[in-house]
C-alpha cells in the first residue's frame, strides 16, 4: 500500500470525527485509529505487515517486540522473507520502461538482482539471499522502505 | 519554521528533541535501530523509520541511512542530538549538500572546532584565554618538543588533536619521560581517531571544569547563558553538574561569558555551543569547544528559563534569538545527576528490563528520561538512561531537593548509580562546593 494513500487516510481521519478507519486492498490492509493516550494523534503505520510495535505504552512482554513480529509473520507463511538492507525508495525494475526484475512466480537464485533501492541519489542493486520462487511481492514501485522491511517472500526450492 | 525534522539520535535526548518539536508544531521523524523499536520517542513520533541493525556504526552513525530516511519522509531538517554524528563535519556537510537543514553550526565551524589545535588557535586569536601550549602540532624533532615543554613548564600534557572528551592524552612530569610519551600518544591518537596529530599544553594539577553555554542565530546575534560546573567526573565522564558554579565572582563569570560571545561573533558561530574551560587559581583556560547541545543543558534551562533545544530549532529555521543578553538573568541554583544503568561500585554497565519505575516529583524537580516501566535497555549503547534535575532558590535547597528526589526515585530490575548520587548529596566537600576534577576519583579510591 502506497504511503501516500496512508497519509491521505490519516488526513481524512484528522479532519473528521471518525475515531478509526480500516481499509482492505486485496491482501493488504491498514487500520488507523485515534489513540486517546497520546495527544490525539493517529498512529502512522509505515510498513506492511502492520507494525504492532506502536501500541500504548505499558509493560512490553519479553522486551523484544521486533522478535515477536517476525515470528508471528513466519507462522502464517512458509518461505524466506527478503528484507530491505537499507532505507530508500523501492523500484522493481531497472527503469520505468523495462520489465520487473522479480515478478510473482519468477525463479531466483542467491545473487540475482531482484530490485533497486534508491538512497541519496544512488541506485543500489539488491540481490536475493535465497534460492526459490517469488511467492509474494510486498513492496510497490516507488514505495519508501525502511531497514528490515520485508520486500519479497521466496518459497524455497 | 521547519515543517518536519528527523531526530537522528536515540534515548533521552531524542525524546527531548521530540518534545521541543511538538511545542513548535514541527512534525517528527524518529529513526531507530532494530533493537530500539520500543523507545518512547519512537512510539510518540509522527513517523518512524528503521535505519539499521543494533550496531551504532550501521544505524545511528550510518550517514546514508539517516539522510535517506530524511529523503523518504520528505523531512526538512535533521537534529543530530549529542554524540553519534553531531560533531561529524562530513555528516553536516552531506546533510547540507543533500538539501536538508542541519540543526547546528555550519560544517566548516564543526571542522574548525574538531581539530583541537585549530580550535585553540582560533580562540587565542579571538581573545579567549587558553592553556599555555604549543602553537602547532608536535613534529618528530624531540629537541624541539623538549624546548616547547621547557617553555611551558612541567608538568605538561600531550593531547591528540582529533580527540577530545578526555581521550588520547598523556601527562608528562619531566623531560626524561617525554620521548616515550610523545610516541605512545601519537600511536594511540592514530588508532583511536585516525589522526596522529598531537600537541602540548600545560598540565593543570587541580582544576575545576567550568563551561559556558552560548546561542547564536543567523542574524549575527549571540548571547551566553552563563556557566556550568562539571567537575564531578570519573574517567573524564561527567557524573553530576551544577549551575551556576559556586565560589567564582560574578564579575569574572560575566567577563568570560562576554569573551565567549565575542569569539562566536568573530568566527561566525551559529546555533548552540559550549566553551569548555579548566579553572584554576582564579583563571579560566580554554580547552575545547563542543559544537552541539550537551547532556547537561537542562540545568542552564532551569536557571535562565531558556529552552535551548527550541532555540536550536528556531535558529535553524532562520529566526532571530528569542532573547537579548540583557534578558538573561540567573535564578536560583540547579543540579543534575546523570542516572546510568551500571553497577554503583564497579561501574559495569547493567542493561536489562526495568521491572519497576517510579519517578520523583514536587516543586523544582525535572526528570529527563526515555525509560518507562517494562522498557528494556539494550546493551549496545551507552549507559545513560536519564537525568534527574533539581532547581531551587539556593544551592543548599537544591541539594536538599535532590536528596529528596533521590530517595523517592525507584528503578528496579537493573543496577543504577543512584546510590552514588545519594552519597554525593551527603558528601561534605560537595556540600561545601568547588571540588576539582580529581575529587570524585580520589573519593572513590581510584586515584
Amino acid at each position: 500500500m502506497d504511503i501516500r494513500k496512508v497519509k491521505k487516510l490519516i488526513e481524512m481521519l484528522e479532519e473528521s470525527k471518525i475515531s478509526e478507519i480500516e481499509i482492505h486492498e486485496g491482501e493488504e490492509s491498514v487500520r488507523i485509529s485515534r489513540q486517546s493516550m497520546y495527544a490525539e494523534q493517529p498512529q502512522t503505520v509505515v510498513q506492511v505487515p502492520a507494525a504492532d510495535a506502536r501500541q500504548d505504552l505499558g509493560p512490553v512482554t519479553g522486551g523484544h517486540p521486533d522478535k515477536m513480529e517476525t515470528s508471528e509473520v513466519k507462522q502464517e507463511v512458509d518461505g524466506h522473507y527478503i528484507t530491505s538492507p537499507m532505507v530508500g525508495i523501492f523500484y522493481n525494475s531497472p527503469s520505468p520502461d523495462k520489465p520487473p526484475f522479480a515478478e510473482l512466480g519468477k525463479e531466483v537464485k542467491v545473487g540475482d538482482i531482484i530490485c533497486i533501492i534508491e538512497a541519496m541519489k544512488i541506485m543500489n542493486q539488491i540481490e536475493s539471499d535465497a534460492n526459490g520462487v517469488i511467492s509474494r511481492v510486498l513492496a510497490e514501485n516507488g514505495d519508501p522502505v525502511e531497514f528490515g522491511q520485508p520486500l519479497f517472500l521466496v518459497r524455497e526450492a | 519554521m521547519l515543517e518536519k525534522v528527523v531526530i537522528a539520535n536515540r534515548g533521552e535526548i531524542a525524546l527531548r528533541i521530540l518534545r521541543a518539536c511538538h511545542e513548535l508544531g514541527i512534525k517528527t521523524v524518529a529513526v531507530f535501530s532494530e533493537v530500539d523499536r520500543s523507545q518512547k520517542h519512537v512510539l510518540l513520533a509522527d513517523e518512524a523509520v528503521c535505519i539499521g541493525p543494533a550496531a551504532s556504526v550501521d544505524s545511528y552513525m550510518n550517514i546514508p541511512a539517516v539522510i535517506s530516511a530524511a529523503e523518504v519522509t520528505d523531512s526538512v531538517g535533521i537534529h543530530p542530538g549529542y554524540g553519534f554524528l553531531s560533531e561529524n563535519p562530513d555528516f553536516a556537510e552531506r546533510v547540507e549538500q543533500s538539501g536538508f537543514t542541519f540543526i547546528g553550526p555550519r560544517s566548516d565551524t564543526i571542522r574548525l572546532m574538531g581539530s583541537k589545535i585549530s580550535a585553540r588557535k582560533s580562540m587565542h586569536d579571538s581573545g579567549v584565554p587558553c592553556v599555555p601550549g604549543s602553537e602547532e602540532s608536535l613534529t618528530d624533532d624531540l629537541a624541539e618538543s623538549a624546548r616547547i615543554a621547557k617553555d611551558i613548564g612541567y608538568p605538561i600534557i600531550i593531547k591528540a588533536s582529533g580527540g577530545g572528551g578526555g581521550r588520547g592524552m598523556r601527562v608528562v612530569h619531566s623531560e626524561a619521560a617525554l620521548r616515550n610519551a610523545v610516541s605512545l600518544t601519537r600511536s594511540e591518537a592514530l588508532a583511536a581517531f585516525n589522526d596522529d596529530t598531537i600537541y602540548m599544553e600545560k598540565y593543570l594539577e587541580n582544576p575545576r571544569h567550568i563551561e559556558i553555554q552560548v546561542l547564536a542565530d543567523t542574524h549575527g546575534n549571540v548571547i551566553h547563558l552563563g556557566e556550568r560546573d562539571c567537575s564531578m567526573q570519573r574517567r573524564n565522564q561527567k557524573i553530576l553538574e551544577e549551575a551556576p558554579a559556586p565560589h567564582i565572582k560574578d564579575r569574572q563569570k560575566r567577563k568570560i561569558g562576554d569573551q565567549c560571545a565575542d569569539a562566536c561573533k568573530k568566527i561566525g558561530y551559529v546555533n548552540a555551543g559550549t566553551f569548555e574551560f579548566l579553572y584554576e587559581d582564579g583563571q579560566f583556560y580554554f580547552i575545547e569547544m563542543n559544537t552541539r547541545v550537551q547532556v547537561e543543558h537542562p540545568i542552564t534551562e532551569c536557571i535562565t528559563g531558556v529552552d535551548i533545544v527550541k532555540e536550536q530549532l528556531r535558529i535553524a529555521s532562520g529566526e532571530k534569538l528569542s532573547y537579548r543578553q540583557s534578558d538573561i538573568h540567573i535564578n536560583g541554583h540547579a543540579i543534575e545527576c546523570r542516572i546510568n544503568a551500571e553497577d554503583p561500585e564497579k561501574f559495569i554497565p547493567s542493561p536489562g528490563t526495568i521491572s519497576h519505575y517510579h519517578p520523583p516529583g514536587g516543586p523544582g524537580i525535572r526528570v529527563d528520561t526515555h525509560v518507562y516501566q517494562g522498557y528494556t535497555i539494550p546493551p549496545h549503547y551507552d549507559s545513560l538512561i536519564g537525568k534527574l534535575i533539581a532547581h531551587a532558590e539556593t544551592r543548599e535547597l537544591a541539594i536538599q531537593r535532590m536528596s529528596m528526589a533521590l530517595s523517592e526515585i525507584v528503578i528496579d530490575g537493573i543496577n543504577t548509580n543512584i546510590p552514588l548520587h545519594r552519597n554525593l548529596m551527603n558528601d561534605a566537600a560537595f556540600i561545601a562546593g568547588g571540588t576539582n576534577i580529581h575529587y570524585l576519583e580520589k573519593k572513590l579510591g581510584i586515584k
